[in-house]
């Protein structure tokens, strides 16, 4: 049996706030060069640049990408061989996001309460964590920064099994179309297909989780997001909004089984500061 | 569109927003004042109440910004724009109160549109994402107003050739709408409609 030990994880969280906010990972940098290579509209080429620019200062100088450095994602995958030792899973993962936000110098963006009560817990906890218990003795943990801007624009249907490929088409490039400019694209685009509503847009999440440019393991799907991205990049938002032919650098999509009547989709926008972290023991 | 670089000091008059156009890069230098959502709130509940604000908007541009802290040595932290719809319905009191310019990203709602032709005020856009290389244009930083909140507390910034582009002009003028109708390449089955707040 695998032994995790809380102090381990605390730290590891703690280690991933920051780095996910000052460091950009590689295959994202090079999503970003491809996508100046691509862009045809001269500011478009401008917006890409500064954040190629941006990118290389922040982590030089172990700046923040962005200064909304996120709600704190928290996604664990625990082995059901794995023993958690040493105290709470929970506080160990908001202790880790406490620190790290504090010794980052990251920005503290978490309201205790959403609607009568909106005063800033002043550490960014707590996080949004989900575990799952899976096979084997795998300790996992993907860590994401998720700034609102792109948040606010991500939408949920309820469609209906007629709406088939189409519908889930039209609603994907309906949304991305509507938001235009305001999550800060080039996005990727994260899409969640099938469960009950409670679960699509965890699915979606999961998606922007994934591997940067990892494809779904089946073909039908794989292809999906791959005619998604074409579609998107046809829809002349580009960076920043203001025109051009980059309007997202990625689509990724996860699915599940659903109802015999429903169709749920989710689509979770994220920005061009894509920050996922991931740590395994 | 134009492609020419101006160069302009707050406070605003009408004189310099005339000259503005949309897709006008422009660099700023001098005084600004940040403020996001909940700074917004109080200076509304504070103008309905009939009660004297912290700052005094006239000729002012507002910066939709919450920094992330300063390193020690540095002046502020990441200092990128905002998603600017979210101070749209708060946009008429502050346009009464003199406010001539605000900076943000992405589109404001139609009724804002309209806001910045009749009070002649303009929308400039900053680019998203890249608050590190943002903050080097900040000289000086100190709150002005409501500390308690922390990064949404008002800010008084100096900055030197802050890069902005202008968004929506005082003749109507849309950046965005124009960008999509000369890049976008597929025929949709659905009117794209703009999120709006007003």
């Amino acid at each position: 049996m695998k032994i995790v030990r809380v102090e381990e994880i605390e730290d590891a969280v703690r280690r991933l706030s920051m780095d996910v906010n000052y460091y950009i990972r590689d295959e994202l940098r090079e999503a970003y060069k491809k996508a100046l290579e691509k862009e045809v509209s001269e500011i478009g080429k401008e917006v890409l640049s500064q954040i190629i620019e941006n990118v290389e200062l922040a982590a030089s100088e172990q700046l923040p990408v962005c200064q909304d450095t996120g709600v704190s994602i928290v996604y664990v995958e625990i082995g059901q061989e794995v023993k958690i030792e040493g105290g709470n899973l929970y506080d160990a993962i908001n202790r880790g996001v406490s620190r790290g936000y504090k010794e980052g110098y990251l920005r503290k963006s978490v309201v205790r309460d959403p609607l009568f009560n909106r005063v800033n817990t002043g550490d960014n906890t707590p996080a949004m964590i989900h575990v799952e218990i899976v096979p084997g003795d795998v300790f996992r943990i993907t860590f994401m920064a998720k700034g609102t801007g792109a948040e606010n624009m991500s939408r949920l249907a309820m469609l209906t099994p007629a709406a088939g490929v189409k519908g889930v088409r039209d609603f994907v490039l309906k949304t991305v179309a509507e938001a235009g400019p305001n999550p800060c694209p080039p996005i990727v685009v994260g899409v969640g297909i099938g469960g009950t509503f409670d679960t699509v847009g965890w699915l979606a999440k999961k998606a922007l989780m994934r591997k940067f440019g990892s494809r779904h393991p089946d073909p039908n799907y794989a292809k999906l997001e791959l005619e998604l991205l074409d579609e998107i990049n046809k829809l002349g938002i580009g960076p920043q909004g203001l025109g051009g032919r980059i309007t997202a650098l990625d689509v990724r999509i996860e699915t599940a089984p659903c109802h015999i009547g429903a169709l749920p989709v989710a689509v979770n926008l994220d920005c061009h500061a894509h920050r996922v972290g991931v740590w395994e023991k | 569109m134009g492609e020419v670089i101006k160069r302009i000091t707050p406070p605003l008059d009408d004189k310099i927003l005339e000259d503005l156009r949309i897709g006008d890069k422009v660099l700023i230098t001098g005084k600004i004042y940040t403020a996001r959502d909940a700074a917004h709130k109080r200076f509304v509940e504070t103008i309905n109440k009939g009660g004297q604000l912290p700052v005094d908007l006239k000729g002012q541009v507002i910066y939709y910004v919450g920094p992330t802290p300063p390193k020690p040595g540095y002046i502020i932290g990441s200092a990128g724009p905002t998603t600017s719809i979210r101070m749209d319905s708060y946009m008429e009191p502050m346009l009464k109160a003199g406010l001539k310019a605000t900076i943000g990203k992405g589109y404001r709602s139609w009724g804002v549109v309209d806001l910045l032709k009749k009070y002649k005020a303009v929308y400039f856009i900053a680019t998203g994402g890249v608050g590190a290389l943002i903050s080097k244009k900040i000289k000086k930083a100190r709150i002005v107003a409501y500390e308690d909140l922390g990064p949404e507390a008002v800010m008084e910034l100096e900055v030197e050739d802050f890069p902005v582009i202008v968004a929506n002009d005082i003749y109507g003028g849309d950046i965005f709408e124009e960008g999509v109708r000369k890049y976008q390449e597929i025929t949709l089955p659905f009117k794209i409609e703009r999120i709006s707040e007003v």
